[in-house]
């Protein structure tokens, strides 16, 4: 499925907005205000948005610590989001879960894990409740190359296959877990691309191709909400900053700063800007009139979270058990 | 021969001696599963996994002809897998159901913790009580028959500790089945831990379905010399160690908590005020363990009722032997429970409080 010209550019939007925020994160980040730990996923926009724009509200996403982009694809609020990391009563968990549990329910976003691999069992059984229900929901699985070494994907995906189940499994290989390759810790590709394709569709593209994660995810999704079962799509791709908090490490204590350049040179919100702007599609102005109204967005949800109350220590038992 | 051939059905004691004699009587095993069927009945979300729910032994009788009535969709085998299990139980009572996840021994649930007490009872927390996770797991500990140190763990110490988590371990067959649907209502996860030993206790269930509330305790036995607080099995023990204490003339009250999770303080601390002497007793281990968590529960709120110091009745502090011998030793029930109450009464009254002397004179002349 190729994009019409209006789609991609609001495509293109989302993943500049996807960007900026987590630019202005990153620049603030030393202000220490937002005391919790963030996982930028700098550099990996295009497969959250372009995963996400095929879905609906109804549909959800299981995300994991890197999560601002699943949320914010999903249409999660913003200003939610920036109080939640100034740990704020008008957070999206009320300043309860922090920077790795965003939530937003009216948008299918249903939580998230710091549980390396724990979000992948939980959005499988989101899929198997749509399908005991008989509702033609999709339920997409974000987890990445650290995951794929854990043995709960394998169980999950596993009853995926044998129960038919309307999820798709999106696996954002950036080549590390923290410090780590995911050459140094997987003998070898990820097995499940070699399942049979009646059991599980599966397809590995660039990551950072907006085109090609569309594609496939709108394959993907068509797949599971037709009754086809689950499939898989591995999007390679690169985590450009450290694994948390801001900045990027050059001295080459752990990578070689000639891949992370490489890398950014492949930059999918550069990439496909330049393609827009070559193409006509959206010329200087218009591009500037995009980035001021996401910055004014930005600059608000900054200022209504900084400005918005602390929890109360009073309330501080509460949600432990569900109050109705 | 496995203990689940050789044993009788018995009768569960007339606790309270108020039993109604017309009262439909069937064993413990038959009540959990007329729950699950009545359950299965009223809602289309409620569904039932779990690895042998389609056995035709059917876990221990809980799970006999649920198939053949609501379907194999929604009563299903699952592979061996039970942390990736628990977590798709987790994301399917997120998305709309109401999962009942049997497990057939509660050291398997140890493979499947990430999930429940990382992700179940942290949940509703962790989303401000956006999202809520009704969840149903079932679990029996095994003993007895070679069960041996991975398929004999009372591990509600090791449950009691996670927040969020609610944790039920009942007694008799009307328990069984009000607790069980109470759990299926209650919109928060919920872990029931069974003792393979009450099973074949037949006792009074009605055949309507009805609910118990979760942390309520009870009082099997009315005494005024001493308390023994327990749970599950061990009320069984407790009671029949009470019998025979009466015939020394040591008249034991025996409290049933029924729940560990929320805790029903109140009636542990309104009994030992009664009492002033308290035996906990419990299958599982004393380190850490449940009777640690109540003893320290009535020396923080109920330190004035004490006259005698707390008599803990537990498993020793080792993992469960196979042999039959060792495993008589090894298992603590009704003697023990005896020889504390002895114990305890003597030492009640062997102990007198001296009056405080008063600072004239303890100064020297
Ligand atoms: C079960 C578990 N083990 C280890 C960790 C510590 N940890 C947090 S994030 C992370 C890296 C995960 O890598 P990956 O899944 O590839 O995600 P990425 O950070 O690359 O987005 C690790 C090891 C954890 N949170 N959970
Ligand atoms: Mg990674």
């Amino acid at each position: 499925m190729t994009l019409s010209s209006a789609r991609r550019i609001e495509l293109f939007r989302r993943m500049l907005r996807l960007r900026n925020v987590e630019l202005r994160i990153e620049s603030l980040y030393h202000e220490d205000r937002m005391k919790t730990p963030v996982h930028l996923c700098i550099g990996q926009e295009a497969i959250s948005v372009g995963v996400c724009a095929h879905l609906t509200n109804d549909d959800s996403v299981s995300s994991n610590h890197r999560s601002h982009g699943h949320y914010l694809a999903k249409g999660g609020g913003l200003n939610e989001l920036i109080a939640e990391l100034h740990c704020k009563e008008s957070g999206c968990t009320k300043g309860r879960g922090g920077s790795m549990h965003l939530v937003d329910t009216a948008v299918g976003h249903m939580g998230s894990s710091s549980i390396v691999g724990g979000g992948v069992p939980i959005g499988t059984g989101m899929a198997m409740a749509y399908k005991m229900r008989g509702l033609a929901r999709v339920s997409v699985v974000f987890f990445g190359d650290g995951a794929a070494d854990e043995g709960v994907l394998y169980e999950s995906v596993n009853f995926a296959m044998l129960k038919r189940l309307p999820v798709v499994y999106i696996y954002e290989n950036n080549g590390y877990s923290v410090c780590t390759t995911t050459r140094e810790r997987q003998a070898q590709e990820l097995i499940f691309h070699q399942v049979l394709p009646n059991k599980m569709w599966t397809q590995t593209v660039d990551g950072n191709s907006l085109d090609a994660v569309n594609a496939a995810a709108a394959t993907a999704i068509a797949l599971a909400r037709s009754g086809g079962g689950p499939s898989l799509i591995e999007c390679k791709t690169y985590r450009v900053r450290e694994h948390a908090g801001s900045g990027v490490d050059r001295t080459g204590k752990y990578r070689d700063p000639a891949e992370i350049e490489r890398w950014e040179t492949h930059d999918p919100v550069h990439g496909l800007r330049a393609d827009l702007l070559a193409r006509g599609l959206l010329d200087q102005k218009g591009l500037e009139a995009m980035e001021a109204a996401i910055e004014a967005e930005i600059d608000e949800a900054f200022r209504a979270a900084v400005k918005s109350p602390l929890p109360l220590d009073e309330d501080l038992t509460r949600y432990v058990y569900c109050e109705d | 021969m496995p203990w689940s051939k050789v044993t009788p059905e018995t009768h569960e004691p007339d606790f309270l001696e108020r039993e109604d004699p017309a009262a439909r009587r069937i064993t413990h095993a038959e009540a959990i599963r007329e729950s699950f069927d009545q359950a299965l009945g009223i809602d289309t979300a409620v569904y039932l996994m779990g690895q042998g729910v389609n056995d035709p032994g059917g876990m221990f009788g809980t799970c006999r002809g649920l198939l053949e009535t609501h379907g194999k969709e929604r009563v299903f085998d699952t592979p061996l897998a039970e942390n990736g299990l628990m977590g798709i139980a987790v994301g399917s009572a997120i998305a709309g159901m109401r999962p009942i996840y049997l497990h057939n021994r509660p050291d398997f649930l140890l493979l499947a913790l990430d999930q429940l007490a990382n992700h179940a009872a942290k949940w509703s927390f962790m989303t401000a009580g956006a999202v809520k996770v009704p969840l149903v797991i079932w679990s029996c500990i095994g003993r007895g028959w070679g069960s041996a140190a991975q398929h004999s763990q009372a591990l509600q110490g090791t449950f009691m500790h996670f927040p969020g988590l609610k944790l039920i371990m009942p007694s008799t067959g009307y328990d069984a089945k009000g607790l069980m649907l109470a759990a299926i209502k209650d919109k928060n996860p919920v872990l029931i831990l069974e003792h393979r030993f009450n099973f074949k206790l037949i006792g009074p269930v009605p055949e309507k379905q009805y609910t118990i509330p979760i942390g309520k305790g009870v009082v099997r036995r009315s005494g005024k010399d001493l308390s023994i607080v327990t749970i599950s099995q061990m009320v069984h023990e407790a009671y029949a160690a009470a019998a025979c204490l009466a015939e020394e003339g040591i008249d034991a009250e025996l409290v049933d908590l029924r729940s560990l999770r929320p805790l029903d303080e109140e009636i542990i601390l309104e009994s030992v005020a009664r009492t002033g002497r308290l035996i906990v007793a419990d299958h599982g281990w004393k380190t850490g363990g449940i009777t640690a968590e109540i003893s320290a529960l009535v020396a923080e709120k109920g330190f004035a009722s004490l006259r005698a110091p707390i008599e803990r009745v537990t498993a020793p502090d080792m993992p469960t032997p196979a042999g039959y011998t060792l495993e008589n030793a090894f298992y603590a029930g009704k003697e023990e429970i005896i020889e504390a109450a002895r114990r305890l009464v003597r030492q009640g009254q062997a102990i007198e409080i001296p009056d405080l002397p008063t600072l004239e004179e303890t100064v020297a002349p």
